[in-house]
């Protein structure tokens, strides 16, 4: 068990840079430009974590301690899902809740360490962010609530650590939702854009404007191990059966920058209806896998 | 109450004794009456006369007939009615007039300061809307982008705007005070970085203003490169800004594209004259370059490419549903608004309010050539982009088309040092983000008396202000860009 909770945490951290090269790497190719290293997040880090951070006169104690604790929380919940069969830490009845409320954890700290600053541009990050994440967290427990009937076990990551493949119709009902919430939850086209210079459209990247140095490392990496973390799960849906199948987390990050430089961002508006959309495939997906066609096994 | 205006006739001096000079209440109904009758005011500012009185002038212009009008108005006492209650058009320049000479325009609705002359620029007082659950958010000077600076206010209940108010001065650089005297030996390249992306706009405007003064009847030849030269300069900025936006939505292909192009297009700037920006391209009396055959095979060559490169990275924009949703219905300005607010440019001509100088006021080549004037009707970002689209198309035409009948003859006359005495000239151009006017006045020994200078974005930032109110503070960003109006050449 601890050989694999180190082989976790070390795909976590080692892999989930560049995981974002490869989605930059990807937006480059399709816009004709040769864009920056695959490895330039290593560096970015590298850079950041040698570097002191500045921090504003009106920050407290809960600005300081936030990219750790939203660092930590995101590492924890990223170990917990099995890289490839049998390498499962720990499993019991709805551990997926421990799983997402470790990433709430770090949410809560993201939002109040924004609102620490005191910058009307943070606050509305912090607050949209609120919004949207509240509306996304019941699309991926639908979802994984299919998961787990298609697979008859109660503990996700039982299910994300063997077993077998399932219904097609349905793993497809359960993964496109749970695409899109990632999409959503990592700050990607079209919900946020993490290229933007421009705070007043920003969801993510706002609340982290206060951030420099040690702290900006820790929540730009935390960000990276975030969307890890969930193209891992889907990999995991997909694929449960293979031993490398973490290798494809890369293709899922290469039909990340694919989806981004094809679609342009929607408006803060559209994005409710977005994921209410998005709930609606996983409630279908829910549904079919009650019925008697579709019955696992 | 016929003479009460002087009918100014371009490229001439027109001597300033046959503007006539009226008191306050023949002015006022006077001016009223003619823009109630469709005048559009093109600037309206305070000069001193031999006697150091202080005196008052518009510039008044109706589209339609094509006629600019002048007439002017004795101040008693450094105070007048404010016009702005019965029109809205003169807020603006009210501010300006009362910042610059102290005359106070009574009963102003918000006279505040436009531009901080004094240096203090950001101490003033926004408009506050009161409440809990109203929050208000400052945005600039210092901004995310590399841009200039300028400060805006918004008065938010959530996401939704209420208002936005802008502030500006921050990049005031006193050009207007320091041409007073002039023309100096310098003035030409001040003219070139008043705006520092409208260079050929402003300096033609400055020539022909020199021109008339003069009396200095440039060749066609010149006159053609000049139109070629602005028309290069529509092209670079609109493309530019349809790359912009589509890079402030995410949308990657178009915004890395049109960059480059908008490069390609500077570059044949820099073909005629050595310089992107077509600096030292316009000078009095003609142009500091000539095309000769080489340049004008290249230029099509180059032209041609440019063209089939627009096309198709900017036609992307319109044949995707993703960008078509962001743009549309973001960011609308009502026709009746732009119209009260007297709107110029692409941003007027997307509320479908037909205006460009090129065609109701031409002057130089335009006078020879038809551009069409392109419109579009809803008002929106979505709008404002196609308008710049289709103008792009219509600009490279009418290059193609003068670089193909290219009169002969020399690209130059020397205008010469004497400038008609007591005198007054106006210069309406339409640079690419609309309408920009220069108005020069001299005295008894033919120097500047007062040179004024409206760039269009004087008209237009209240637009902006206009098009944000009931939208999201989200989509501030690309209406902005949508507009992408300049502080510079606000600031002057």
């Amino acid at each position: 068990m601890i050989i694999n909770i180190i082989i976790s945490t070390a795909a976590a951290l080692v892999f989930s840079p560049l995981l974002i090269g490869i989605i930059n790497k990807t937006k480059a190719f399709f816009s004709g430009r040769r864009g920056s290293p695959f490895f330039q997040m290593y560096f970015d880090l590298y850079r950041l974590l040698k570097k002191d951070a500045v921090r504003s006169g009106t920050t407290t104690i809960v600005f300081i301690l936030a990219p750790v604790i939203v660092f930590c929380c995101t590492l924890a919940a990223a170990v917990l899902i099995p890289i490839s069969p049998g390498t499962g830490i720990i499993s019991f009845t709805g551990d997926f809740v421990l799983l997402f409320y470790l990433l709430g954890l770090a949410r809560f700290f993201l939002i109040i360490s924004a609102l620490d600053t005191g910058s009307s541009f943070e606050g509305m990050g912090a607050s949209r962010e609120a919004f949207f994440s509240a509306m996304a967290e019941p699309v991926v427990f639908i979802s994984i609530l299919t998961i787990l009937r298609l697979n008859g076990t109660t503990s996700f990551t039982d299910a994300l650590g063997g077993g077998g493949a399932g219904n097609w119709i349905i793993i497809s009902l359960a993964t496109v939702p749970f695409f899109i919430v990632m999409l959503a939850e990592n700050a990607r086209i079209p919900f946020d854009d993490p290229n933007t210079h421009l705070e007043l459209t920003m969801i993510h990247e706002v609340m982290i404007l206060d951030n420099s140095g040690r702290g900006l490392a820790l929540m730009e990496w935390a960000a990276s191990i975030k969307l890890w973390l969930f193209s891992l799960i889907i990999v995991r849906i997909i694929l449960p059966g293979s031993v490398l199948s973490f290798l494809l987390t890369f293709v899922i990050a290469v039909i990340i920058g694919i989806v981004e430089s094809v679609i342009a961002r929607t408006t803060l508006l559209k994005i409710p209806q977005l994921l209410f959309s998005a709930g609606i495939i996983a409630f279908l997906g829910f549904f079919l896998s009650f019925s008697k066609i579709f019955v696992w096994s | 109450m016929k003479e009460s205006s002087l009918i100014i006739k371009y490229n001439k001096s027109n001597p300033t004794s046959k503007v006539p000079l009226l008191g306050e209440d023949v002015f006022r109904k006077k001016v009223l009456e003619m823009t109630r009758g469709g005048g559009r005011v093109n600037s309206f500012f305070s000069a001193e006369n031999d006697n150091e009185d202080l005196v008052l002038y518009l510039i008044i212009s109706y589209d339609a007939r094509g006629e600019t009008h002048a007439l002017s108005m004795k101040v008693e006492n450094k105070a007048f009615k404010s016009l702005t209650n019965e029109d809205t058009q003169f807020h603006l320049f009210e501010r300006e007039i009362y910042e610059q000479s102290g005359i106070r325009p009574l009963g102003h609705p918000w006279l505040k300061p436009v531009r901080f002359p004094g240096g203090n620029a950001g101490e003033m007082d926004f408009f506050k809307i009161e409440g809990r659950e109203i929050h208000e958010v400052a945005v600039g000077p210092i901004h995310a982008g590399i841009i200039e600076p300028g400060h805006f206010r918004f008065q938010c209940h959530g996401e939704t705007v209420y208002h936005l108010e802008t502030s500006h001065g921050y990049q005031h650089r006193g050009i207007e005070k320091k041409l007073t005297g002039g023309p100096y030996r310098d003035t030409v390249y001040k003219m070139g970085v008043i705006a520092g992306d409208s260079t050929v706009a402003h300096s033609t405007a400055y020539a022909q203003i020199m021109e008339a003064f003069t009396r200095t009847a440039i060749p066609a030849r010149a006159q053609a490169v000049r139109a070629i030269a602005l028309e290069l300069e529509r092209c670079a900025n609109h493309i530019g800004d349809i790359g912009a936006l589509s890079g402030d939505i995410g949308y990657l292909s178009t915004s890395a594209y049109c960059g480059r192009i908008r490069g390609d297009f500077l570059n044949m700037s820099a073909l005629l004259c050595g310089n992107r920006f077509s600096r030292g391209l316009v000078l009095p009396g003609g142009v500091g370059a000539d095309i000769d055959d080489d340049i004008r095979e290249q230029l099509a060559a180059r032209l041609e490419a440019g063209k089939k490169d627009f096309l198709s990275a900017a036609s992307l924009l319109w044949e995707t549903p993703s960008v078509l949703a962001r743009f549309d219905s973001t960011g609308i300005i009502s026709a009746e608004s732009a119209e009260r607010i007297k709107m110029v440019g692409p941003a007027a001509r997307a509320c479908g309010i037909e205006r460009d100088v090129r065609r109701d006021h031409p002057s130089g080549y335009y006078h020879l050539s038809y551009i069409p004037v392109s419109t579009s009707e809803m008002g929106d970002v979505s709008s404002r982009a196609y308008v710049r689209w289709l103008e792009v198309q219509e600009s490279i035409k009418f290059i193609e088309k003068l670089l193909a009948e290219l009169p002969v003859g020399d690209s130059g006359r020397e205008t010469g040092t004497n400038l008609k005495p007591d005198s007054i000239t106006v210069s309406l151009i339409e640079g690419w983000r609309g309408e920009l006017c220069h108005t020069a006045l001299t005295d008894g020994t033919g120097r500047f008396r007062r040179y004024k200078i409206v760039d269009p974005s004087f008209h237009n930032w209240l637009g902006l202000a206009l098009a944000m109110r009931g939208g999201q503070i989200s989509d501030f960003p690309v209406c902005n860009k949508s507009f992408n109006l300049s502080y510079c050449g606000f600031d002057l």
